[in-house]
């Protein structure tokens, strides 16, 4: 076991704030490794790491293989068409197949919420949750937040605003998470259907008063440090959810005159890929706010971050 | 001899009296102490007569019950064995043994087999299996639709004919509303008790939970009780235009109640069941216990909310009777992700322990509105009053005993049922069954397990 006194990172619901802040400060430590001509550290010399991907993912998947193969782990990519797994061969039985092959760490993305956690309780790698259906993104998550703080310092009293498809995003709810428990305030802001009244109630035990919902863009974005945008999905038209994307992008594209509501600086974020005019627009993707093209590099830092902090030996970088 | 009676061909069991227990009969009207004599797997005396009638009785067996409720056998309108089709799962020996282990003598089988019983010839088929290996009465319920494809009426008549009293598609509604209004008028040429399975298919799709802050949390698809009520509502409506009576299963959720409150107050023939969980656990038991498929049944696990409306429910007379939707599963349906898990959870085996412990003990009902619930008024649904749910003379001697202070842990390793499916593992209850009595032989004794 790693540093971090864990065997598995499957949320940040499940971290404390000083967990993440020590997660961040060391892929502030990768991150310098990244601009070095010679990328490699031995971290993780001899063990194998598995990119277990049940939902195809080219970014994630590409985050994750850098990562482990910059600390010199065996990297194994997997990518199963839910389809031939289904032949009743179940995630424990494809699980166990590797355990065999000495496995150090499992990244895992599926699209059942609660799959990393179940494939944990049953494992004895590190379980690495690269997103599990409509639960959390743990990683995503980290690079958002690792984002944030290096742009303004910390994380703490930041107002951030989450745009989209709120209800089924599992990288909203590790934002939210995370952001909360480092000290920001959240507005969630979306249609009543993706994004409604009732979401608030999940933060409101534990953080009283600090994530509300909106269901207008202009009021979402008002005082906004940092905006998030979410991917809309084109499936969510079919259950109802909206009544097209040509009204969606009306009421909430992130477009350059209404980002001018939010505090000046506001910084753009995306967890990719984009659909450019629906949720977001060219301008503001590639504007001088975004933060987008600068979250895939930082990707690599995190996840190395924390393969080395969950299954690293003590001497680091 | 009742068509359902089990253990053909054997010797009639020696004159029994039971005597020194607590007899809790609300059907007769009866709370006290006070021996009982069965003959002829009947109930043939009470209190004094019976012992007077014992002591000139050869080779009478008596069985001392002191400090223990004597009840008549309780009655379960809802109930999967699962054969034929999934004898992995259960099948109707194992399941019937669970009842007896429960205090159940009566279980309402479901029609969702492989193949769905849906004809004669597999109501028979199952009656023939229960008679064999069966250790309580099994009444098999037939199919609303052939093949319980929602699409033409099965054989009410004929099957009606054959003793089958209970009609539903339970697993389905009965979603096209032309067809059970049909079923309701033609039904009701047979006096026969339709049971719906309240879910409407558009609203709860993909759901695998109640849609609330619990599923917002865990990202997991919410399933509405707006699901439950709006095809109760449904049903009420053509309930009245019809004038048929029907009944409801394994209702949840507070909106659903508050419309069967307001129906019966109007008159209407309608009656409802819930199962134990839905007073027992709501859905902070998957917050507490996230992704455990133990905790995933159809409807799912409503808000607190939601099981306070059924505890007063069950007070107020909203709700009827209490059945288990007993749904074994094995690992491969349940050891996998939640939403990739089957529905349902075993009851038979906590239902009465579970009543004593969460809604008679605390004072919420008594002892006697207990056994109104999970007995009297069960077995007076099925045409059966007078003859179970009840221990006045003449009825059958289908009985049991019961500590009501014996505590006990849920082990689901030693349960007889062949599946483990329950949220209720490690939870410690107070009242136990003892001693079960179907037809007058002892079917089960606590300590010896199913006594063959
Ligand atoms: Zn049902
Ligand atoms: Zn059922």
């Amino acid at each position: 076991m790693g540093t971090l006194g864990r065997k598995d990172l499957l949320d940040l619901e499940g971290l404390t704030a000083e967990e993440i802040g020590m997660i961040l400060d060391e892929a502030e430590a990768f991150r310098e490794v990244g601009l070095r001509p010679v990328k490699k550290v031995p971290a993780l010399r001899g063990r194998t790491v598995i990119n277990l991907f049940f939902e195809p993912s080219t970014r994630t998947a590409t985050s994750f293989h850098l990562a482990a193969q910059r600390l010199s782990a065996d990297v194994l990519d997997i990518k199963v068409g839910d389809s031939s797994v289904k032949k009743g061969e179940t995630l424990l039985d494809t699980v166990a197949t590797f355990e065999a092959m000495d496995l150090g760490v499992l990244i895992l993305r599926t699209a059942h919420s609660g799959s990393a956690a179940f494939v944990a309780r049953h494992s004895r790698a590190s379980i690495v949750n690269a997103g599990d259906g409509m639960h959390e993104h743990p990683t995503q998550g980290l690079l958002d937040l690792f984002t944030l703080r290096r742009r303004f310092g910390r994380v703490e009293g930041l107002e951030v605003a989450i745009v989209g498809d709120v209800l089924h995003s599992r990288v909203a709810r590790s934002d939210v998470w995370g952001l909360l428990k480092l000290g920001a305030r959240v507005r969630l802001c979306g249609p009543a259907t993706l994004c409604p009244q009732a979401l608030a109630a999940v933060w409101e035990g534990a953080f009283p008063g600090r994530v509300r919902v909106v269901h207008e863009l202009e009021a979402a974005l008002e005082g906004a440090d940092a905006v998030q945008v979410l991917r809309i999905q084109l499936e969510r038209l079919q259950r109802f959810l909206f009544p097209s994307t040509r009204e969606y992008s009306r009421h909430y594209c992130l477009t350059s005159a209404r980002l001018r509501g939010a505090k000046p600086g506001c910084l753009v974020m995306h967890p990719g890929p984009m659909n450019r005019g629906l949720e977001i627009s060219g301008g503001v993707a590639d504007g001088p706010q975004s933060a987008i093209r600068g979250q895939v590099a930082n990707g690599v830092a995190v996840r190395m971050a924390v393969l080395h902090l969950l299954a690293g030996s003590e001497e680091a970088a | 001899m009742n068509p359902d009676a089990p253990f053909p061909g054997r010797a009639e069991a020696a004159p029994l009296l039971i005597t020194g227990a607590r007899l809790i009969d609300p059907a007769a009207g009866v709370d006290g102490a006070m021996a009982l004599l069965v003959e002829g797997g009947r109930v043939a005396a009470l209190g004094p007569g019976a012992e007077r009638r014992a002591a000139e009785l050869p080779g009478v067996e008596r069985h001392d019950a002191a400090g223990l409720w004597m009840l008549p056998g309780l009655v379960d309108l809802h109930v999967h064995l699962r054969e034929p089709g999934q004898e992995g799962k259960e099948t109707i020996a194992s399941g019937t043994r669970a009842a007896a282990a429960g205090g159940i003598t009566t279980v309402v089988a479901m029609p969702n087999t492989l193949p769905a019983t849906d004809s004669v010839a597999i109501v028979e088929l199952v009656r023939a299996k229960a008679r064999e290996g069966g250790v309580v009465r099994v009444l098999p319920a037939a199919a609303v639709t052939k093949a319980r494809q929602g699409a033409e009426l099965a054989e009410i008549g004929e099957l009606a004919r054959a003793g089958v009293v209970v009609f539903t598609d339970d697993g389905d509604g009965v979603a096209n509303a032309e067809l059970m209004r049909r079923a309701l008028e033609y039904g009701a040429m047979f006096g026969v008790l339709l049971v719906e399975h309240c879910e409407d298919k558009a609203l709860s799709a993909g759901g695998v939970m109640n849609e609330g802050t619990v599923s917002l949390r865990l990202g997991l698809r919410g399933w509405p009780k707006a699901a439950e009520a709006s095809y109760v509502a449904r049903d009420l409506v053509l309930a009245e235009a019809t004038g048929a009576r029907v009944h409801f299963a394994h209702l949840s959720g507070r909106a659903s109640l508050d419309l069967v409150r307001a129906a019966k107050a109007k008159g209407l023939r309608v009656t409802a069941e819930t199962a134990p969980h839905y007073f027992a656990l709501s859905e902070a038991w998957l917050a507490e216990h996230p992704y455990d498929t133990a905790g995933k049944m159809n409807p799912p696990l409503g808000s607190e909310e939601d099981r306070l409306a059924v505890v007063q429910a069950l007070r107020d007379g909203t709700l009827d009777c209490i059945a288990t939707d007993h749904a074994p599963h094995g690992g491969l349906d349940k050891n996998v992700e939640f939403d990739q898990a089957a529905f349902g959870i075993l009851g038979l085996e906590t239902s009465l322990a579970l009543t004593l412990d969460v809604l008679v003990r605390p004072g919420r009902i008594t002892p006697a509105r207990a056994v109104e619930l999970l007995s009297a008024k069960p077995a007076e649904l099925l045409g059966l009053k007078g003859v179970r749910g009840t221990l006045a003379v003449g009825a059958d001697a289908d009985l049991c005993l019961v500590d009501p202070e014996e505590a006990w842990t849920v082990d689901p390793e030693r349960f007889q049922s062949l599946s483990r499916n329950t949220p209720f593992a490690g939870r410690t209850l107070t009242g136990r069954v003892k001693r079960t009595l179907v037809a007058g032989r002892w079917v089960y004794a606590d300590g010896r397990g199913i006594l063959d």
